[in-house]
C-alpha cells in the first residue's frame, strides 16, 4: 500500500516513539493520539504522553492472506498488546516463531520498516514489538525508550 | 414519528457476476422491488443508496445520483450513505427515519456491492478501511485478522472452540441450499471448515464470508398509507443504531461488539419486546465468531453460551430462534453495501410467509443486525407484519 510522503511524516511521534495522550482531568492514557478525551470532553486537560514500550501480548492471530503490501512477509503474527499503562495498541510481533506467543506472553517494542512500499514511495517505518524474557528483563526496561535509532530491518 | 412499513423488496443474484456492472446490479435489485410494491416509478419521492467501495474498487463515486439515474427517477433527491458494511443498514434506516418523520411518503432504499472484478488483497485493503487504517491496516491488519482477534479472546475466556466456530458456517451453508438468490448451495461439514486452511488463525476460509457481487433494495411506505399497496406490508417496529470506536485496540471488551449491545436494548425498549420474542434473525455473521458474538450480544442466549448453542443446534432453522434463514453473509454472499437490506428482505419474505423452504414456521416478530468493520456502526432493527 502507497502512503504519502506527509502522511508518513506525520506519523512519526506516533509510529516511531509511541506518542498517545494524557488527560490530566481523569488520569487515563489514551493511544493512538486524540484531542479530545472520550470521558471528560470540554473538562479534559489533554497532553502528548509517550506510552510504555512493554506490555503483555492480549490476543494474537498469524496472518496467512495478506492485504497488498504484504505479500512477502506472510504468515506475519499480529497482536493487541496490552501496554503496561493497559492502553492496548495492534502491533505486528517479530522475530518469534508462532508457537512461542501465548496470551499473556511480555513483548517489548522494536522500530522496524512496515509492509512493503513500491519503489518510488518513501518507505515506512513503525513500531512492531518482540518477546522479551521475564518480568525481571523486562522492570529494567520499562521507561519510554530513548528515540530509537532507524535501523532499517525488515521484520 | 410515523410508523414505516416495507410494501416491496428485491434482490439482484449474489455472486460471481462478472456479466453484470456495478449499475446492472442496482437495477436487477431495484426493479424487483418496485415491481413486488406493485407501484410505479414516479410514486418514489427519495432513494437512498448504501454502498461502502464503489470508489476503492470499481472508481465510481456519485453512487446516489447514479442509482436515481439508471432506475429512472430522476430528479428525485438521492443520497448515499456508507458505514462499511453496514451502509446497507444506514441507509435503510435513512430511508426509515424520512418517512418516519413525515417528510415523504414513499422512498426506495438500495444497497450494492461489485467486488469480484478485483484482487483479493485489493479488496483486503478496500475493506480494511472500515477499520482504522492508521493504526490496523497500515500495520497488515486484515478484516479476517481482527476478527481472528476477538475469536482467540472468546476462546480464552469462554471456552469458544474451532468446532463451535465452525457449526455457524455449516449451518449457513445448509440455509442458503433453498434460497435461490444466494451464491453459495452447496452443503459442508464440520471437516470442511476445519480443513479450510486459515486466514487468519484460528479463522479459516470457511468461517470468513466470501467476495461476493450483489445488490438489494425495499420500498419504504407511511403505513397509514402502506395497504394501499398490498395486503400484507411488513411494519419496521425500530430501526436503532449505535457506534464505537475504530479500532479494536480501544474497545474495553473484545468478545462483545457494544455498539450490537446498545442498538439492541434501544431497538428492544422502542418495540416494547424481549430478546425471546424474535422468531427469526439476520444477524452479520461476516466471520462465525462474529454470528456467535452477535447471538449474545443481541441476548438470545447468555454471554459465553452462544459457541455451545451454535454447536448444539439451537440456531438451526426452526429450532430455538432461527438464525440467519437466508444463509447468512457465509453461505448468501457478502455484497458489503447491500448485506444490510438484504437481511430486511429476508425478514420481509419471512414475516409474509414467503420463505419456500426455509420458512420458519408461524414467524411474526423479526430482527436484523447489521455490523460495520469491526463493530464501529451496528444497525439492529425489529419487524412485525402490518
Ligand atoms: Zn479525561
Amino acid at each position: 500500500m502507497k502512503h504519502p510522503l506527509p502522511l508518513i511524516w506525520r506519523m512519526i511521534p506516533e509510529k516511531y516513539y509511541l506518542m498517545g495522550s494524557h488527560c490530566a482531568t481523569c488520569k487515563n492514557d489514551f493511544f493512538p493520539f486524540r484531542q479530545i478525551c472520550p470521558n471528560c470532553r470540554r473538562l479534559g486537560k489533554v497532553s502528548e504522553k509517550r506510552m510504555p514500550t512493554t506490555g503483555t501480548v492480549y490476543s494474537f492471530t498469524e496472518v496467512s492472506a495478506p492485504p497488498s503490501g504484504f505479500e512477502f512477509e506472510v504468515p506475519y503474527p499480529l497482536a493487541i498488546i496490552e501496554l503496561d499503562n493497559k492502553v492496548k495498541i495492534l502491533a505486528q510481533i517479530i522475530d518469534a516463531p508462532m508457537e512461542k506467543i501465548r496470551i499473556g506472553s511480555r513483548v517489548q517494542m522494536r522500530f522496524r520498516r512496515v509492509g512493503d512500499d513500491d519503489e518510488e514511495s518513501a518507505i515506512s517505518y513503525g513500531y512492531k514489538f518482540a518477546l522479551i524474557e521475564d518480568a525481571a528483563s523486562s522492570a529494567k526496561t520499562d521507561k519510554p525508550a530513548k528515540t530509537p535509532k532507524p535501523t532499517v530491518s525488515k521484520g | 414519528m410515523r410508523s414505516v412499513s416495507i410494501i416491496g423488496g428485491g434482490l439482484s443474484k449474489f455472486g460471481e457476476r462478472w456479466d453484470k456492472s456495478f449499475r446492472d446490479l442496482v437495477v436487477e435489485a431495484g426493479t424487483a422491488a418496485v415491481i413486488d410494491a406493485g407501484i410505479e416509478g414516479r410514486e418514489i419521492q427519495a432513494i437512498y443508496g448504501g454502498c461502502m467501495s464503489s470508489g476503492r474498487l470499481v472508481g465510481q463515486e456519485h453512487v446516489g445520483a447514479l442509482f436515481a439515474d439508471f432506475l429512472g427517477l430522476n430528479p428525485i433527491p438521492a443520497t448515499r450513505c456508507e458505514a462499511a458494511c453496514a451502509s446497507g443498514g444506514v441507509a435503510l434506516r435513512a430511508g426509515y427515519l424520512a418517512v418516519a418523520s413525515g417528510m415523504y411518503d414513499v422512498v426506495a432504499v438500495g444497497g450494492v456491492e461489485k467486488m469480484t472484478d478485483f484482487d483479493s488483497a485489493d479488496v483486503a485493503i478496500a475493506l480494511g478501511g472500515a477499520g482504522d487504517m492508521e493504526h490496523e491496516l497500515f500495520f497488515g491488519a486484515t478484516f479476517p485478522a481482527l476478527y481472528a482477534l476477538m475469536a482467540r479472546r472468546h476462546m480464552l475466556e469462554y471456552g469458544t472452540t474451532e468446532e463451535m466456530m465452525a457449526s455457524c458456517s455449516v449451518k449457513n451453508h445448509k440455509n442458503a441450499v433453498h434460497n435461490p438468490y444466494a451464491q453459495y448451495h452447496n452443503e459442508i461439514t464440520i471437516e470442511d471448515v476445519m480443513n479450510s486452511g486459515y486466514i487468519a488463525s484460528p479463522l479459516k476460509l470457511l468461517d470468513c464470508s466470501p467476495i461476493t457481487d450483489g445488490a438489494a433494495a425495499v420500498i419504504l411506505c407511511a403505513s397509514e398509507k402502506a395497504k394501499k399497496f398490498r395486503k400484507d406490508p411488513v411494519e419496521i417496529i425500530a430501526s436503532s443504531q449505535a457506534s464505537d470506536t475504530i479500532s479494536l485496540s480501544n474497545r474495553h471488551c473484545m468478545t462483545e461488539l457494544h455498539a450490537t449491545k446498545v442498538a439492541a436494548a434501544d431497538a428492544y425498549r422502542r418495540a416494547n419486546l424481549k430478546p425471546s420474542d424474535i422468531d427469526v434473525a439476520e444477524v452479520h455473521d461476516c466471520f462465525s465468531i462474529a454470528e456467535i458474538m452477535a447471538i449474545e450480544d443481541l441476548g438470545f442466549f447468555d454471554k459465553g453460551k452462544g459457541g455451545p448453542a451454535s454447536l448444539e443446534g439451537l440456531t438451526a432453522l426452526n429450532s430455538e430462534i432461527s438464525i440467519n434463514t437466508s444463509g447468512g453473509l457465509k453461505a448468501t454472499g457478502h455484497p458489503v453495501g447491500a448485506t444490510g437490506i438484504k437481511q430486511a428482505v429476508e425478514i420481509m419474505w419471512q414475516l409474509q410467509g414467503k420463505a419456500d423452504k426455509r420458512q420458519v414456521k408461524d414467524a411474526e416478530i423479526g430482527m436484523t443486525h447489521n455490523v460495520g468493520g469491526s463493530g464501529a456502526t451496528a444497525v439492529v432493527n425489529i419487524y412485525k407484519r402490518l
